[in-house]
């Protein structure tokens, strides 16, 4: 059927594209949360340990709502960047909203791994603490970064599904109202093939791309 | 730049010529002074002092060992030199300035005069053998070609000229350590920091390691500080030692004099492990009284080569008569001097001849012991 072959490459473009900016918008943020957290504790380069507590406490907060609550929490918030509450890019909002903090947990984890002793080698040579940031936390961290990345655009591919509740589309809305509101188990079947299609790719294309990052062995 | 890598050959490396009598004037003037220096920490809610009134200088050109048991404050004292560490109380001067005043970009560029190894290396994972030797020049904004050639350079210094382009994981530890040291020098620095840069190494790396070390502060004039707990590593390159325990300096001086004429317990105690104690067999049979005829006299002779001759072994058995005999010991040169310990077995008449033979050896009669007699069933 030509008609459901456009249905499901609407959906699949939908979910592209609120998924891919909201990663891109999770990315760069939560990195920057991440690096926050992780220079501003006590006896780090920028220690101030106020702004580190308040800036946890936060992440924390946002972590502990669930996404269905966040998304409707939000819409003014929405309304207010985007304009409309309805569509991608109503979607795009609160998909950020979730995954700045749960990437920057994610991407902190692996900056707190960088070994103090390089930390302490670059600034021994005549580094600053810029330097330290940019010559050794960032591209020591990279491949941990590239595979919490992976993990948050899978996690945000789940995430979508709920985005149709603003009409959103995407695939998961499309598995939603035809395969499980009107039972109907071939679109329900097609669209999880889908979702599990982009998954793997997404996942291994991540893999691939933090083995080759990473020297360590 | 040229002159640098040809500064050393491959077979000045290997020949390695005792150089330790080495002139005078070689030895400058200090090039760092630590003045009443002080250091607490806190730790979970009390005061720890872990360093307290260090005053000594470290001259230029020399290579200087700072020795003590772990948590003796050695670490944090060579850290102090390049301000890894700030001195809660006293100043360190490194070329007549003090450190503390400086802003960060200021402490940056005083610490590209300065250059530090370390005993894990940390090197940059990320980055390949000229990315990280060359990392120092890069930060310090050099252009890419200038900073090429002086790693070129490095690389064939440190001999490591067909590793260029590979990353750290795939080098051996000693050859992660030649980087290490390669990086150090890329500002050509007056002043190199050693922190147990060969504690993670074998015995056999760590003496390449050694050699490196000696060769750069001859070759190159750079002034070597370096810490360790091996007292090996300091016979083997340093030209004066301070021991440090419990966050003081307690003994100071030239190596040949503290290892020949240890005075702290603690400098006792770090040189046990190079001492070569009596053999199980021989102190089995130690008794305090002769007790047939047959009987010998056992003596513990320490040499401290204080006197700079060779122990003459004519006069010995001249002292102790023809039936003397070597059970054990060792005698070692430490910077040019015959050092080491010798357990004589010989009759029990020479025991009234000791004075005489610590003349002829030119030692302190204290340095030779009675420890009892043997007895031959």
């Amino acid at each position: 059927m030509p008609d459901s072959f456009d249905l499901y490459l609407t959906a699949a473009w939908q979910t592209l594209q609120m998924v891919s900016v909201s990663a891109l918008v999770s990315a760069i943020f939560g990195l920057a949360l991440a690096l926050l957290l992780v220079t501003t504790g006590p006896g780090d380069l920028y220690a101030r340990p106020w702004l580190n507590r308040g800036v946890g406490s936060v992440v924390n907060a946002f972590r502990s709502v669930p996404f269905i609550i966040l998304l409707v929490v939000l819409l003014p918030f929405t309304r207010l960047v985007v304009g409309t509450t309805i569509g991608v890019w109503a979607a795009v909002v609160p998909l950020s909203v979730a995954g700045i903090p749960f990437f920057a947990r994610i991407a902190e984890v692996s900056l707190r791994e960088v070994d103090r002793g390089l930390i302490e080698a670059v600034q021994a040579m005549g580094g600053r603490k810029r330097d330290v940031l940019w010559h050794v936390l960032l591209p020591e961290a990279l491949p941990g970064i590239v595979s919490g990345l992976t993990i948050t655009l899978v996690a945000m591919i789940g995430s979508s599904a709920m985005a149709g509740a603003v009409g959103a589309g995407g695939l998961g809305d499309v598995a939603i109202r035809y395969g499980y509101q009107r039972f109907d188990t071939q679109v329900m079947v097609s669209v999880l093939i889908g979702l599990v299609v982009l998954v793997s790719v997404v996942q291994t294309a991540g893999d691939v791309l933090a083995r080759r990052l990473n020297h360590r062995q | 730049m040229n002159a640098l890598a040809e500064a050393i050959r491959p077979e000045e490396v290997e020949a390695g010529p005792a150089l330790w009598q080495r002139e005078v004037e070689a030895v400058g003037e200090a090039l760092v002074s630590f003045r009443q220096v002080g250091r607490q920490f806190q730790a979970g809610g009390r005061s720890v002092q872990a360093l307290q009134e260090v005053s000594f200088d470290i001259r230029q050109g020399e290579i200087f060992g700072i020795i003590g048991r772990s948590g003796a404050g050695k670490s944090t004292l060579l850290r102090t030199i390049n301000r890894l560490e700030s001195p809660s109380s006293g100043q360190v001067l490194v070329a007549g300035k003090d450190l503390s005043g400086l802003n960060e970009a200021q402490l940056a560029q005083a610490r590209r005069g300065i250059g530090m190894i370390f005993q894990h290396f940390n090197l940059l994972s990320s980055r390949t053998v000229a990315q990280n030797i060359g990392l120092p020049l890069k930060i310090a904004g050099l252009p890419q070609a200038k900073i090429d050639a002086r790693v070129d350079s490095l690389l064939q210094l440190v001999g490591l000229e067909g590793k260029r382009d590979v990353y750290p994981a795939r080098l051996s530890g000693g050859q992660k350590q030649r980087v290490g040291i390669a990086r150090a020098l890329v500002h050509q620095p007056e002043l190199l920091l050693c922190d147990e840069a060969t504690s993670a190494l074998d015995p056999e790396t760590t003496q390449s390691i050694l050699a490196l070390l000696r060769d750069i502060n001859r070759q190159l004039k750079v002034t070597v500080v370096l810490i360790t707990h091996e007292m090996a590593v300091i016979r083997e390159v340093c030209d004066r030692v301070a021991v440090l325990e419990a966050g003081k300096v307690v003994e100071l001086g030239p190596v040949w004099q503290v290892f020949g004429a240890p005075q702290a317990d603690a400098t006792r105690a770090l040189l046990a492990s190079l001492n070569h104690e009596l053999p199980a067999d021989v102190a089995g049979r130690i008794v305090a009284e002769p007790a047939t005829a047959q009987a010998e006299l056992l003596l513990d002779v320490r040499l401290d080569g204080v006197s700079g001759q060779d122990p003459a072994l004519g006069p010995l058995v001249a002292a102790l008569g023809p039936a003397t005999r070597l059970l054990h010991g060792g005698v070692e040169r430490i910077q040019g001097r015959a050092q080491g310990r010798l357990v004589l077995a010989c009759a029990p008449q020479s025991r009234n001849r000791l004075g005489d033979l610590a003349r002829q050896l030119a030692i302190p009669a204290g340095n030779i012991r009675i420890l009892g007699y043997v007895d031959h069933a």
